[in-house]
């Protein structure tokens, strides 16, 4: 069974999010998405200043595998990104909702915060898919 | 994820073992193959480097052929010498067509009074056929459609194996013997495509499961699946079908020239007398191909995949890529291709094109590991 966090937020594209309090929110992927990929071996994310919206791809994750796109699930504006994953894209793996978050996003439109899945609806997406 | 359709699709003798322990099964070549287990396919690659791993590759086609002219029947269709292969020895060969082009590549052992081939899956109906309509009278052609094929492979795969059989460990790179494992009858090689030592054994599908079960409780082995096959065979330089050769390839674009035996060159004693012979041996005197197939490093971190287009530093398409991943041994982006033959030199800069940027590679000598074959 794959992990998933009561305390975060979810949208179907198997990204989390989680709210900082402060007008930015924090991403990456759900362990489910980083067991799917399997061992990942580069992470390419969008430059510090970008603007996004809501459902574009802002980067791309790679494993042994195949490569996969990386969903902005709100939008903003990108204020952070974590640059250990260009070293150590492993981290992915290892700890998903923790050293392994892809990038923060400072809010244009809070309302958006609504439209995500919490942890049950998340998890029962999940259930569905495999 | 892309759902299995399991309509159609074959199973090998080894479907419910491969469940049982937790692979993901995904469609290859008309059957359902494990893709990885729970290890992952990086963890796979690696225990095989350093331990020995088992591969289930029962979806290749077996094939044997008697007759007293089956070696010299079969050489009209390879440009190898089969004639002179001594008994118990394998050799790896290619089946030309008449623009000489590669329709498959494929091991061919002699036992004396037959001779054993195999084919790779995607190609093996295509194979058969070929060899029925074209190796004429008196060579009879059998598949071994009841038998598996298995391969344990890494530095660990002779210590291992030769706890259950202690005979294999008195065989080198390329030998091939029938041989009892555990009281079942084998066909055994030691051989592979992984770069490592190890063998290949073609069991009875009957036996198969218990056999491999056998195996997998040798310390040093752990089932290893497709995805890691593909990284440690790259790592190798070895080909694969269908993605680096094909009917449109001739063996010196894809610098196999390796593998055309003397014998059979312009100034051979059985010179020619296979599909496609005058371009080929035209290539090998002329030197006249166009492209070439190369080694590929990348620069960077990310893994430059099939199809991804090759160019120079002046932005003219040079090439392709036809296989590529990233290495989890040499921990770097790892690919072959073709390209233009003025960029075939070794540490010839290339770049690559990956969602719209152009990521740098150098012309690389392969095998980018070293083999580990087992010479005696």
């Amino acid at each position: 069974m794959s992990d998933i966090r009561n305390e975060l937020k979810y949208v179907a594209s198997h990204e989390w999010i989680r709210d900082e309090g402060d007008g930015t929110v924090t991403i990456g992927i759900t362990d489910h998405a980083q067991d799917l990929l399997g061992d990942v071996v580069f992470v390419e994310l969008p430059d510090v200043g970008t603007d996004v919206a809501a459902g574009d791809d802002a980067g791309v994750v790679e494993s042994v595998k195949a490569a996969s796109d990386v969903y902005v699930p709100l939008s903003g504006e990108v204020v952070e990104v974590n640059e250990q994953l260009e070293e150590s894209p492993e981290l992915v793996n290892s700890d998903p909702y923790g050293d392994g978050w892809f990038f923060r996003i400072k809010l244009s439109d809070v309302a958006e915060l609504d439209d995500l899945l919490d942890a049950d609806a998340y998890g029962e997406l999940c259930e569905g898919e495999s | 994820m892309a759902e299995i359709q399991s309509d159609n699709l074959n199973k090998t003798a080894l479907f419910d073992l491969h469940v049982e322990l937790g692979a993901k099964m995904v469609p290859f070549a008309g059957y359902e193959m494990p893709v990885q287990y729970p290890l992952g396919v990086k963890k796979e690659h690696l225990h095989t480097r350093h331990q020995a791993g088992l591969f289930d590759v029962s979806h290749m086609g077996q094939v044997k052929l008697t007759g007293a002219n089956a070696a010299a029947a079969l050489e009209t269709l390879v440009p190898v010498d089969i004639i002179d292969l001594p008994i118990g020895k394998q050799r790896y060969a290619l089946f030309t067509n008449t623009d000489g082009g590669i329709m498959d590549d494929l091991m061919v052992a002699n036992y004396g009074d037959w001779i054993y081939v195999v084919v790779n899956a995607a190609c093996k109906e295509q194979d058969i056929a070929h060899m029925r309509a074209n190796l004429g009278d008196g060579i009879e052609l059998e598949v071994l459609d009841d038998r598996e094929l298995i391969a344990i492979q890494g530095p660990k795969a002779a210590e291992a194996l030769a706890r259950i059989q202690p005979e294999v460990a008195s065989m080198v790179f390329m030998d091939s013997r029938e041989m009892s494992i555990d009281g079942v009858d084998c066909i055994i090689s030691r051989s592979g495509y992984t770069g490592e030592d190890g063998y290949e054994i073609s069991i009875p599908s009957a036996d198969t499961e218990r056999l491999v079960r056998l195996f997998l409780d040798q310390p040093e082995i752990e089932a290893i699946g497709l995805g890691a096959r593909d990284s440690l065979r790259l790592e190798s330089g070895l080909c694969l079908y269908g993605h680096d050769l094909d009917n449109t390839t001739t063996p010196l674009e894809a610098s196999l020239i390796w593998a055309i035996s003397p014998c059979r060159r312009a100034t051979g004693e059985r010179a020619g007398g296979f599909p496609g012979a005058d371009k080929i041996l035209d290539q090998i005197s002329n030197k006249n191909w166009t492209r070439k197939r190369v080694g590929l490093l990348g620069a960077g971190r990310a893994p430059i995949r099939e199809d991804a287009e090759l160019f120079d530093a002046e932005d003219n398409k040079i090439g392709i890529v036809t296989s590529g991943t990233y290495g989890p041994t040499i921990e770097a982006p790892v690919a072959m291709g073709y390209v233009d033959t003025a960029f075939s030199a070794l540490d010839t800069s290339v770049f690559a094109e990956v969602r719209g940027k152009k990521l740098p590679m150098t012309v690389s000598r392969m095998p980018f590991i070293e083999q580990r074959y087992y010479r005696g």
